[in-house]
């Protein structure tokens, strides 16, 4: 059985979804739920591990071999992220605040959770399949599933949140779509090992630079990048923060896995950045998300609304470590897809906590809550401090290998410019800091349940524990670099 | 209904006697498209469209409570479960007897083409069930809206 663990991580959550509706009762689908994402984790560290020692692992789908059946292929990129999705549904899924702040009257619960479960799936197909149409109906699963849970909210304003997001996520998709189909058009094979063989003598064909370009711009719209990120601070405002926390923590992560896969993988990096510059364009956006996201949350008012911003920033942060294409600036890049993900999810989750006590996510709802609910405040301080990068923390890590990254290109001004963007994010989180500990306490409430504070501290102490400790995180994430600028993994 | 038309279409004679004839060949029609799916043209998608389309006809007709209460939306539902289910499920039978995930050679002990007929099959009958159920929540959820 072992060896069909590449398709059954994908096929698990996708049949578990349908089950819960079968089963309707609320605890036992929210218990179902939650087995199956571990299932899911325990099945993607045992394929992390076991690609690290084997190398990349084939699986072709139904008996047809690649490129003409569907092929799933896992080297060191794809199962860090099954990693990362994995473990943040692990331990998003059975936290106490799951349905705090949906709209769902009782009766109707089980879909939220089948939706949940969909959603997993897809994030789970995108980083796992290696053909290029297949990665297309994962992305249309992920992202119906993420309309309907955004949806969920319960300000009626997060049906408009969710319509947007669904304007621009189509539109992202059709672009994706449309590139596909060019690439198809021109080489007639959709397998990305395939595609990476037979498009170097194509590259001049202007079909395959449209197609290049589509699939550039719907994933950067899936991704978020400045200037194409207006859907996102709405979306996850909107959404219940349970939700804002897993599709915060890996449905970025996983658009982000796509650019990758597409420039490094099918095109080469020689191409996209030798032939076409593609980072002198990806670096003036890196640069003006990092900076734009991080003015814009200090103003925030709403703290989902402040996190949001702060992730177009740290999205900015990524996509600068893609433009570097040097080995320590890629390492930088997808080790932040993990610290990342820890610290968005966590600080998603611990203000779930806020809404679960107060029922609101406005900033002024956490004043004087240091004395209330002193743990989910230290863990949103601690997850904080990481967002800045102070030392210590993960931040700190994937930050350290950007500007190592930038500095081995001879690139200083932008080396200083991740240290002043850093400091901005000093702005929003002292400020969240003085009125959780130096506010009035308007509020009389106290500490969540150990089942809603435990997933927010696993995920926060995960940011301390990967912040002394990178062998697992640094490590894979520099054999995922290396797998990607070596060619074929 | 706020607005009572003049006569319902129940009452409309023509309506009524043409629908009955009809709505058990569409029901036929779906099936044959169904099971000659592997045969011809067609398949689980178009047969379970058709197969929704004469319930849609019937609901016309006679009113979104009496189909309703030919098809409540619990099984509605759970049909939309159910052939998701079907379809994964022989994907797990194929792991389970050893061949990898959808490789409906391996369903036959004797002949690896009997077995990819029973496979696609078995997956086409649960296209059909999720989209036909499909078909049917939209089609409730779109008629219902005015009466929630």
């Amino acid at each position: 059985m072992s060896e069909h663990l590449s398709a059954l991580i994908v096929v698990l959550p996708l049949l578990a979804a349908p089950v819960c509706l079968l089963l309707r009762h609320t605890a036992m689908v929210r218990a179902w739920t939650s087995i199956v994402a571990w299932a899911c984790m325990i099945m993607a560290w045992t394929l992390l591990e076991r690609v690290q020692t084997g190398g990349a692992i084939s699986y072709s789908m139904g008996g047809w071999d690649p490129p003409l059946g569907i092929e799933y292929r896992l080297d060191a990129l794809n199962a860090y992220l099954l990693v990362i999705v994995t473990t943040i549904a692990a331990v998003v899924f059975p936290s106490g605040t799951i349905l705090t702040g949906t709209a769902l009257p009782e009766g109707k619960r089980h879909l939220y959770f089948a939706a949940l479960l969909l959603c997993l799936a897809g994030l789970l197909g995108i980083s796992s399949t290696g053909d290029l149409f297949n990665v297309f109906v994962f992305v249309e699963i992920t992202s119906l599933s993420s309309y309907t849970l955004i949806s969920l909210g319960k300000d009626r304003r997060a049906l408009t949140a969710a319509f947007s997001y669904l304007v621009m996520g189509t539109i992202g998709g059709t672009f994706l779509l449309l590139g596909i189909g060019f690439l198809y058009q021109v080489t007639g094979t959709l397998n990305m090992q395939d595609l990476a063989l037979r498009l170097p003598e194509l590259l001049e064909s202007r079909t395959v630079l449209a197609g290049f370009a589509f699939l550039m711009v719907g994933g950067s719209i899936k991704l978020a990048v400045f200037p194409l990120h207006q859907w996102l601070p709405n979306a996850y405002t909107q959404a219940p923060p349970a939700v804002s926390a897993f599709i915060a923590a890996t449905a970025t992560k996983v658009s982000y896995y796509l650019l990758a896969r597409v420039i490094f993988t099918i095109f080469g990096a020689a191409f996209v950045f030798d032939a076409l510059h593609l980072h002198w364009l990806m670096l003036p956006m890196a640069l003006a998300a990092m900076f734009a996201g991080s003015f814009a949350a200090v103003f925030q008012t709403d703290l989902k609304r402040l996190l949001a911003y702060s992730s177009i920033a740290q999205i900015g942060y990524m996509v600068l470590g893609l433009s570097m294409a040097s080995e320590a600036g890629l390492t930088g890049g997808i080790v932040h897809l993990f610290n990342h993900a820890l610290m968005k999810g966590g600080l998603f989750l611990a203000v779930a906590s806020v809404v679960m006590r107060t029922g609101s996510s406005s900033v002024n709802a956490i004043s004087g809550l240091g004395r209330k609910m002193p743990i989910t405040m230290a863990a949103m301080v601690i997850g904080g401090l990481s967002l800045i990068g102070v030392p210590g923390t993960a931040g700190f890590v994937s930050k350290w290998y950007l500007v190592v990254g930038a500095l081995e290109h001879g690139w200083y001004s932008v080396a200083v410019l991740i240290l002043l963007s850093s400091l901005i994010a000093v702005v929003y989180v002292w400020r969240l800091v003085e009125i959780a500990f130096f506010g009035e306490a308007t509020h009389d409430v106290c500490e969540v349940p150990w089942n809603s504070w435990l997933p927010t501290w696993i995920l926060i102490g995960g940011t301390l524990v990967f912040g002394l400790w990178t062998d697992v995180t640094v490590g894979g994430a520099s054999s995922a670099a290396r797998a990607l600028l070596g060619g074929t993994p | 209904m706020s607005s009572k038309p003049p006569m319902r279409m129940r009452e409309k004679v023509l309506l009524r006697v043409a629908s009955r004839v009809f709505i058990p060949l569409i029901l036929l029609f779906a099936l044959y498209v169904q099971f000659h799916g592997d045969f011809g043209p067609g398949g689980g998608f178009q047969a379970g469209v058709i197969f929704a389309a004469g319930f849609v006809l019937f609901g016309l007709i006679f009113g979104l409570e009496t189909l309703q209460q030919v098809v409540p939306w619990s099984i509605v539902e759970r049909s939309v479960a159910l052939g998701l289910l079907i379809f994964g499920g022989v994907g797990v039978a194929c792991l389970l007897r050893g061949g990898r995930f959808l490789d409906y050679g391996v369903l036959d002990h004797h002949s690896s083409m009997h077995g990819q007929h029973l496979g696609i099959l078995i997956i086409e009958l649960g296209v059909g069930l999720t989209v036909a159920a499909t078909m049917l929540a939209i089609f409730y959820a779109m008629a219902g809206r005015e009466r929630t």
